[in-house]
């Protein structure tokens, strides 16, 4: 290495950390709390890490734990190539390559501050929304009315019940839950998750939204909020792409101009406005 | 810094000197075209050259790179190429292209996989003596170059003018023993030649001030000519493969054979190929080839040059023209169209 580049450090270059825990949460998804080998790990609701398998390869997670809570930090996966399916391997105690925390859009968590919050979630959205719902419960008398709406497409496939659970039973949060597809086994809301919008109690219109879930979602969800007359400014979406290299340079998350890693991967809606392959 | 003339004959000489002693590659003959290869005697560098096959980004991102070594279930070691090496022969929309790349690989993440190969090279740069069938560095303003190179060769004749710019450029041409400081003729000479290829390395003529395309292009998203030129797309990444300033890449592991260590080695990708933009999921987000075939002519256009101080990622050197099989790819041809349509301002 030559010497101006001595100094600087590879920003390629994955960084050990252990598994604490490791458990199914169902068929597709896996939770597991890690923690560096080296040093403390400083993030922000909404940032993501590029998790590294030594021999399959790298994929971008979001952070699913508030930075409130101690003891490391959380990932939920979903099997779904070839490196989720590796990760679906490790158990407590293996090791794996950690690049990160990334991305400088993150959750609004000093803008929201004395507002009510709305969390707006579709299937696995919850996993990176549940790092900012945790962090307003943790902070709770910062934040005004919160409110959480979970859709899901099977019962099986419902995320962190226990949370969920304890969420509902809080007088100080809204639980709204609904499911697509239900079974006997479910005796609550049927449909998707737009169907919950209109059951919230608090006042949207100057409420701060956080919506997260699969493409797909976003376009009914924003119509829905658009009736609501929620302002642009307050909607914030967590957006997915292809982030390979997590550091602006590999080109395969850029949404017109925008890097997701860089700028993302939660967005304002207002700056997606000049962004038309956003949504 | 100083400015040399040098007989081509003693030139020649002194091209062989710096062969034995450091990695030389320059521009040589492969076949009825040219490329960049190991120069392994002077008399193969063909500085009369139009245009090469390969741009020379793959001296500095290499098609293939190995970024790192790591063990499994163990740690990462990164991996360097950091053999001092001459690039002999680079023209000057190369050169302004090299100097787009090294801000894009520096700027707000210092890549020091690409910045080591790059602080590692000394660049020879030549003006252009013969234009090639597509080249239109003349509309793009990159005919001539003043910035970024060690050493400026310009063929006036008999002789080379050659300027050093940098210490490196000073230290390399110290080894040009007949080279004499050059006289007013010589920079007249030089001078005549910028004039010339400011014009002339013009065979597609962009109707606009390059500084114009951001604008033009402000108003473009929605025009027809994305589909129409699509059309016929093979989607087959040509244009991006042979594009001195295309530097997308892909990441993959490689496991040795030991099935106990292994290599993560980067490659070239590009966005026209289909899969580019694929998620887990088997979400694509720029499916169709469209919508593709946009983004790159908006890459060059638009994005990058809002992350380069409003340079036009295009260096004119027109080798997608030459390289896109159903002959779509040409930037001037799609901006003069949008011109027709939309006018200026």
């Amino acid at each position: 290495m030559c010497q101006c580049c001595a100094e600087k450090k590879d920003i390629y270059l994955p960084e050990l950390a252990t598994v604490m825990d490791a458990k199914a949460m169902n068929v597709t998804e896996r939770y597991l709390r890690l923690a560096m080998d080296d040093g403390p790990f400083d993030f922000v609701p909404g940032q993501f890490v590029e998790v590294s398998v030594a021999g399959i390869g790298e994929a971008p997670i979001t952070i699913s734990s508030s930075p409130t809570q101690n003891g490391g930090f959380e990932l939920v996966v979903r099997k779904v190539g070839n490196v989720t399916k590796a990760i679906h391997n490790l158990n407590k105690g293996d090791k794996l390559g950690i690049r990160g925390p990334l991305g400088d859009g993150m959750y609004p968590v000093d803008e929201a501050k004395g507002k009510n919050v709305v969390f707006i979630c579709g299937g696995i959205g919850l996993v990176p929304q549940r790092s900012f719902v945790n962090y307003v419960l943790d902070n709770r008398d910062d934040y005004g009315e919160v409110t959480i709406l979970q859709g899901t497409k099977e019962y099986d496939q419902r995320l962190f019940t226990d949370e969920v659970a304890a969420w509902d039973k809080r007088d100080d949060v809204q639980m709204l839950e609904t499911i697509d597809l239900p079974d006997k086994r479910w005796k609550s809301n049927v449909g998707v998750v737009t169907k919950l919008i209109p059951m919230i109690k608090s006042e949207l219109k100057s409420a701060v939204v956080l919506v997260c879930g699969p493409p797909v979602m976003y376009k009914f969800v924003l119509m829905s909020l658009e009736e609501h007359e929620v302002p642009h400014e307050n909607i914030f979406l967590n957006l997915e792409r292809k982030m390979k290299c997590g550091v602006g340079k590999c080109g395969h998350c850029q949404i017109n101009s925008t890097y997701t890693c860089m700028d993302g991967p939660v967005f304002r809606y207002s700056d997606l406005a000049t962004m038309p392959e956003a949504i | 810094m100083s400015v040399k003339k040098i007989a081509k004959k003693d030139f020649v000489e002194f091209v062989e000197t710096l062969i034995r002693k450091e990695r030389v590659f320059g521009v040589q003959a492969k076949g009825d075209r040219f490329d960049f290869a190991p120069l392994e005697s002077a008399q193969d560098l063909r500085l009369d050259y139009d245009v090469t096959l390969q741009p020379p980004k793959k001296f500095f991102q290499p098609p293939a790179e190995v970024l790192m070594t790591f063990e499994v279930g163990g740690g990462y070691q990164s991996q360097y190429d950091d053999e001092p090496f001459v690039l002999l022969g680079v023209h000057p929309y190369d050169m302004v292209a090299i100097n787009q790349m090294d801000e894009l690989f520096s700027q707000d993440n210092y890549d020091t996989h690409y910045m080591t190969r790059r602080n590692n090279a000394t660049i020879v740069a030549c003006d252009v003596a013969k234009p090639s069938e597509n080249v239109f560095a003349s509309s793009m303003g990159t005919a001539v170059v003043k910035s970024g190179y060690d050493v400026l060769l310009t063929d006036i004749g008999d002789s080379y003018v050659c300027e050093a710019a940098t210490e490196k450029g000073e230290k390399l041409m110290a080894a040009a023993k007949k080279a004499v400081p050059a006289d007013d003729a010589a920079l007249k000479s030089r001078e005549a030649v910028w004039a010339k290829n400011k014009k002339g390395l013009n065979r597609h003529e962009l109707k606009c001030d390059p500084a114009y395309l951001p604008k033009l292009l402000a108003k473009a998203y929605k025009h027809p000519v994305w589909e129409e030129r699509a059309k016929t797309c093979f989607s087959c990444g040509s244009c991006n493969q042979v594009c001195p300033t295309c530097y997308c890449f892909n990441v993959q592991d490689d496991v040795n054979w030991d099935m106990k260590t292994g290599k993560r080695e980067r490659a070239w990708d590009g966005c026209l190929l289909d899969g580019f933009t694929k998620v887990a999921g088997e979400h694509e987000f720029r499916k169709q080839r469209a919508d593709r075939f946009r983004h790159r002519i908006y890459r060059k256009g638009m994005y990058v040059p809002e992350k380069i101080g409003g340079q036009i990622a295009c260096v004119g050197c027109g080798r997608c023209v030459a390289a896109c099989l159903p002959d779509i790819a040409n930037p001037v041809a799609v901006y003069n169209r949008l011109i027709d349509d939309l006018g200026i301002g």
